[in-house]
């Protein structure tokens, strides 16, 4: 403990975890998106901190997909998108910011108390602290996406909760894959930002409320 | 390149062609047929490939009959979408992109089941999740949008999770098999298990049940199926449920054996049965209510996909052998049933059970073809189904007693409503013909539905009574990998 090593992941993967919250407790979608960038940035920080301690220059690579895509191509689609439908800037938050943000510090304490007991003996304490907070980092993505109604912010939500896999997927020094499988992740959230994109603007839909879908429901 | 690798690059190569094909009329279908047979040949070929590992993939007694399964409902489908295409109305575009879809899950079908890599794995559902949500959303209706975009949030929160049940299985194993690559590998994941720390392992099973659960249509993970299923093309329902929920499956069978092998882990059997008599229970109770046809399947797949689960909780070799038997059965007569229902709703130019009744009256081949399905689906002999259920059941009492009242429980309340369906849609009094323009106007008219109807029928009857001893060998071979 105590080594920069730690401390700068820490540090790092905590600003990823305080920007979840402002997630949740932003009512205008323009914040929300600049916070999802600035989420972005730190993910890209925090691998690129990883590549260098673990000495892997593979995640170099994940860093700078990770800064090109979620922390510049994604927040201006969407703000482009915000900007060309003009839609309206606020953002319904059914649940109320209050019993989320409860909720969420419920859900940190929840990872906190799984993740750590059983990776008592094994893991390295860095793998440890990145697995606790990516796991909150997942679990706050999910309640933005049950939290939040419009269609923007549940992809936000999902998206959010990708950045807390690669955070934990670049925190366990050997992992295989791991460049390959972040890339699949990024082309998968992609695809979803693209569906959103491609359809609202071809059926110039007004609204993106996601209850409104719910109308189409068969039986 | 060895012979899986070629399974999987071969539909891909297809599928690159099929989107650059120009769109001339007629074209891109036979070359989709063409594609699908050569899947199925490569496939057949594979039975007599030594079992072993490839690098990323594996070939062993568990994925073989699966991917052999896959490949001929991809070549069935293939030929029943050559039939129903005209009357889904796509543009060139449409057709080009449906066709290339189509072709892409396929490939990412095989490379899930035969994957040893859990990362690859992975990676494959994932791409097969995209290709079926861009099929399913393909008409651009607000229905199959809200289908789509139902599928895909679900299904990426579920492979999400999933992705971090990898990580964590990884996590466990790397004080034992170091970095690199070996680390995801199932093979060496099992063998290492039981030097493994116990409680990473059994979070990573968990959140490997949940994320691959909700691809696999686990109740209460289920909800996206249905919408799936009723606002897609008509062929993608019979892959959606004859295929990827195997691959999303035999996923959560691989996690579950790995766990399994260390005993100091949250045992994986009772979770698999708890969520596979929820299915079971909640989809037989669903049955009843469904006035769309193939709503009312696709619950029915939510059913089978619960009981095999529940065999492969139960454990032990009849009860895995009952669910292998089960997942083929299933994928055999289950896209029966969807290419019958596919067929009638293109006639009675509705997919409501109202609107097509009648129809061993109206069109007996398709219409008796349909009946015999959906009896099989109900459990009844000739089928593949009826020897699973049958072994599951005697199984289950072995276990234990009380499992015998709620999983009878959930097979009668389920085989009754099909029954019921069964007599609505195929007999009575006919329903008037109201045929979707350009619906079976290739030469042979039905014959290209109800064709892969007897063809799947008669397959699944042989699996249950006549199978070839050497299929049933590796069928048994595959239950003593689960053990």
């Amino acid at each position: 403990m105590g080594t920069p090593a730690y401390d700068i992941a820490h540090l790092l993967g905590g600003g990823m975890l305080l920007v979840s919250f402002v997630l949740l407790y932003q009512r205008r979608i323009g914040a929300v998106i600049n916070a999802f960038a600035l989420q972005g940035a730190l993910l890209a920080a925090a691998a690129a901190w990883q590549g260098y301690v673990q000495d892997a220059p593979g995640l170099y690579l994940t860093a700078a997909i990770a800064f090109a895509a979620k922390a510049v191509a994604i927040p201006l689609a969407l703000r482009f998108l915000v900007g060309h439908l003009g839609l309206s800037r606020g953002v319904e938050t059914p649940a109320g910011i209050g019993a989320s943000l409860l909720a969420a510090i419920g859900l940190v304490g929840l990872s906190v108390m799984v993740v750590l007991p059983v990776t008592a003996g094994t893991a390295t304490p860095v793998a440890r602290v990145d697995l606790t907070i990516a796991l909150s980092v997942v679990l706050l993505g999910m309640l933005a996406m049950i939290a939040r109604r419009n269609a923007i912010s549940q992809v936000i939500g999902l998206l959010s909760l990708e950045n807390g896999l690669i955070l934990g997927a670049v925190g366990v020094a050997g992992m295989p894959l791991v460049v390959e499988l972040s890339t699949a992740a990024l082309v998968f959230v992609l695809a979803i930002v693209a569906v959103v994109v491609v359809f609202q603007i071809r059926d110039s839909l007004d609204t993106l409320d996601t209850s409104i879908l719910d109308r189409e429901r068969g039986d | 390149m060895p012979l899986p690798w070629i399974l999987v690059f071969f539909p891909w190569a297809g599928a690159v062609v099929l989107a650059l094909l120009p769109p001339r009329f007629g074209v891109g279908r036979f070359v989709n047929i063409g594609v699908g047979a050569g899947s199925l040949g490569i496939a057949l070929a594979l039975l007599g490939h030594p079992h072993g590992e490839q690098g990323w993939t594996r070939v062993d007694a568990l994925n073989l009959p699966l991917v052999v399964v896959a490949a001929l409902v991809g070549l069935t489908t293939a030929v029943f979408s050559a039939a129903t295409l005209d009357a889904e109305r796509f543009d060139h575009l449409r057709v080009r992109a449906y066709h290339a879809a189509f072709q892409l899950f396929m490939g990412a079908q095989f490379l899930a089941l035969l994957s040893d890599n859990l990362g690859v794995m992975w990676v494959a559902i994932e791409i097969a999740t995209l290709a079926s949500v861009l099929i399913v959303g393909i008409h651009g209706t607000p229905a199959a949008v809200e289908a789509a975009w139902k599928f895909f949030v679900l299904c990426g929160v579920g492979i999400a999770l999933a992705l971090f049940g990898t990580i964590l299985l990884y996590l466990a194993a790397q004080p034992v098999v170091g970095s690199g690559d070996p680390g995801l590998s199932w093979a060496a994941l099992r063998a290492v298990a039981a030097r493994c720390d116990p409680g990473l392992l059994s979070l990573a099973f968990v959140f490997l049940l949940v994320g691959y659960g909700t691809k696999a249509g686990l109740v209460p993970l289920h909800s996206w199926l249905p919408d799936a299923e009723a606002e897609g093309p008509l062929p993608i329902c019979a892959v959606l449920s004859g295929l990827l929920l195997n691959a999303a499956l035999l996923a959560i069978l691989r996690g579950a054996t790995i766990v399994g092998a260390n005993p100091a882990a949250l045992p994986p059997g009772p979770f698999l049965i708890g969520f596979g008599l929820l299915s079971l229970l909640l989809a037989a109770a669903s049955l009843w209510r469904r006035r769309d046809a193939r709503r009312l399947f696709a619950w029915s797949s939510i059913e089978h996909v619960g009981l095999a689960t529940l065999a492969f909780g139960i454990g032990g070799a009849v009860a895995n052998l009952a669910g292998i038997l089960h997942l083929l059965g299933h994928s055999l007569v289950k896209s029966a049933v969807f290419f019958a229902v596919g067929a009638a709703a293109q006639i009675k130019g509705s997919q409501k059970v109202a609107d097509i009744g009648g129809l061993a009256a109206s069109h007996p081949v398709l219409g008796w073809g349909l009946a015999l399905g959906i009896a099989g689906l109900a459990g009844m002999p000739p089928f593949a189904l009826f020897v699973s259920e049958l072994q599951l059941v005697a199984a289950a009492a072995a276990l234990s007693p009380w499992l015998i009242v709620p999983l009878g429980l959930g097979l009668v309340v389920a085989a009754a409503a099909l029954i019921r369906a069964l007599q609505l849609l195929c007999l009575g009094a006919p329903t008037r013909d109201n045929p979707v323009p350009g619906a079976f106007a290739l030469p042979g008219g039905l014959l290209w539905a109800t064709g892969p109807v007897w063809l799947h029928l008669a397959l699944a009857a042989l699996l249950a009574f006549a199978a070839p001893a050497a299929f049933v060998a590796l069928l048994r071979e595959g239950a003593r990998i689960l053990a």
